[in-house]
């Protein structure tokens, strides 16, 4: 349990049950998150999400509670799109028949429609989209979230609290100054008894698509995640490379899965995503059996 | 009342009456905005998104600041990020501050610059797990609770987004200008752009953008790639009506330098940046 820092806490708690109420329909829940921004969480994120649902018969929901940044509606090539409202509550947007996304994006009347909220006004939007969202039956809710340890990661695990979330996957690019929050948010993980399914490096290493010389341009001074990884006993889930056709790809509102399948990036991404549905597969089982022997 | 004792009054009168007195309650329970003791100009680097270099510009527009004048500019650099504050390893600088006679924060010194930052008052691995309303409380310190002295510069550092931090600064104290950083793809000029929003819905000045993590040049065959794209933040600005502050192409120099806190050579579009900010 929380200790609450404000009144507006105390009253979270009642929301609590109506989630956990509505979580009941949703086998895994993934959040990813870093301490660093600009990491590639989002692009991690929609990617993840596209991954998942390549299996037609897994239903996959992408929840970006990003509400200052969104940036999963272009990088799902779903800007503009408009959210509807029926008596089962909000319906979300689609990309696939079973792919669906909420953001704060789709709210918003323009580009220039800044989010200017503060941390209360941030919560109650994050509460609406777990409890007034109509998911349906979801086999895997993946939260992407902004950088740092604020009010928007607080209310996502407080309000998920009786929910049980699989676990956290965490990004981080090898730099030294990216490592330094990432351990941040490794400790904010333990402190919330938030479990963390593993950490992704992400642009480790460029190919010089001329010369093929392999460039470090964030340059793992300190041993990179690798290092991180083993020091304080966490699973390093992949490595995945600096490729220009990424950026491209994210910007355009395309998978890079369907644009550049041949790209190192996209098999280093494709075992990431494995290792993560046998995480969450694995935890799944664990949890029956615990729920087995409670009866 | 002032409405049906005075009806000779026009509908305008009313109107601006109204309008005071709405501006009036509004601003009941916000602070006052109070320039901080000494500091001559406050000059804000943001940028909506993270990741993208705020830090890293920050620190060379202020080195270049240090060294291209001939009489020195007293600076000052505030890290306003209080959950990934990157300014202490950036600059070198551990420790807690020390209190002056007043009771104040002592600033760290590095490289002729005077620093504060949250990463001075916790742990390094220590997460800062707070709501809004604590961070508030936390930037006002970091504003008026240090022993600046007499700068002529205080460039602050803003964490990513386009929230409480951004708000609680320009709410607090009058800003000279910002500074919005980005990197040429979509989705930075995204974030970048409600940036710019935001500025101009808490009235401070946009001075301009900065393009960074333009290019890489392969250090063997030199090819030069545009890894986030290219151009971005020029077609940006364009479409905004701002300058183009800066082009900083990527250098794997500078992240390493960066990581472990030394100054890089001042180099020219760093000096260009300084001429076109202070011009501005």
């Amino acid at each position: 349990m929380f200790m609450a820092q404000t009144l507006g806490d105390a009253f979270a708690f009642a929301a609590i049950e109506e989630i956990k109420e509505k979580m009941k329909i949703v086998k895994h829940k993934i959040l990813v998150l870093s301490g660093k921004g600009g990491v590639g969480k989002s692009t991690f994120s929609a990617h993840l999400a596209y991954g998942l649902a390549k299996d037609e018969t897994k239903q996959v929901a992408l929840l970006d509670i990003d509400i200052c940044g969104p940036s999963i509606p272009k990088i799902m090539g779903i800007e503009g799109e408009q959210v509807h409202q029926s008596g089962s509550g909000w319906s979300p947007v689609y990309v696939e028949e079973n792919l669906c996304v909420m953001s704060v994006g789709f709210l918003l009347s323009g580009p220039d429609d800044a989010v200017i909220w503060r941390g209360p006004k941030k919560n109650g939007m994050i509460k609406q989209f777990l409890r007034d969202v109509d998911w349906g039956e979801i086999d895997y809710l993946i939260v992407d979230t902004p950088p740092g340890t604020s009010d928007e990661h607080l209310s996502i695990v407080q309000y998920l609290s009786s929910s049980n979330i699989d676990g956290a996957v965490i990004i981080t690019t090898p730099q030294e100054i990216s490592l330094q929050d990432v351990r941040k948010e490794i400790n904010f993980c333990h402190k919330v008894k938030l479990p963390i399914i593993g950490v992704v490096e992400n642009m480790s290493g460029f190919v010089c698509p001329k010369c093929k010389t392999e460039s470090q341009i964030f340059p793992p001074t300190t041993g990179g995640a690798e290092k991180m990884c083993q020091n304080l006993n966490i699973s390093l889930l992949g490595k995945v490379p600096l490729d220009p056709q990424i950026g491209k790809s994210c910007d355009q509102g395309q998978s890079f899965f369907s644009e550049i399948p041949e790209s190192p990036a996209t098999s280093s991404y494709r075992n990431i995503i494995q290792r993560i549905q046998e995480y969450c597969g694995l935890h799944h089982s664990q949890e029956k059996l615990s729920n087995q022997g409670m009866e | 009342g002032s409405r049906l004792l005075c009806p000779l009054f026009s509908s305008s009168t009313n109107d601006e009456f109204l309008k005071e007195k709405r501006a009036q309650i509004m601003s009941r329970g916000l602070p006052k905005q109070k320039p901080i003791e000494g500091v001559k100009q406050v000059l804000v680097f943001a940028s909506g998104k993270g990741g993208v270099g705020k830090s890293t510009t920050a620190g060379k527009f202020l080195f270049a600041l240090t060294s291209i004048f001939i009489i020195t500019k007293a600076v000052g650099l505030l890290d306003a990020d209080v959950y990934g504050p990157s300014i202490p390893k950036m600059m070198n600088l551990k420790g807690n501050p020390e209190l002056s006679p007043k009771n104040l924060m002592r600033p760290l010194k590095n490289y002729g610059i005077a620093c504060m930052s949250m990463g001075f008052l916790v742990e390094e691995t220590a997460p800062v797990v707070w709501r809004g309303l604590m961070v508030m409380s936390a930037i006002e310190k970091l504003l008026r609770q240090v022993d600046w002295g007499q700068l002529d510069y205080l460039v602050i550092d803003m964490p990513p987004g386009t929230g409480d931090v951004q708000l609680s600064v320009s709410q607090n104290i009058p800003v000279t200008g910002a500074v919005i950083v980005s990197t040429p793809q979509d989705i930075a000029l995204l974030d970048a752009r409600k940036g710019a929003e935001m500025f101009r819905k808490v009235h401070v000045p946009v001075l301009g953008l900065v393009q960074n993590m333009s290019v890489f040049q392969c250090p063997k065959c030199k090819h030069e790639t545009h890894i986030f794209g290219a151009d971005g933040v020029r077609d940006l600005a364009k479409t905004l009506g701002l300058d183009v502050l800066g082009d900083i192409p990527l250098n794997v120099n500078i992240r390493e330098t960066c990581d472990a806190g030394q100054p890089i050579v001042i180099s020219q579009p760093q000096s260009d940046m300084v001429s076109l900010v202070l011009c501005t």
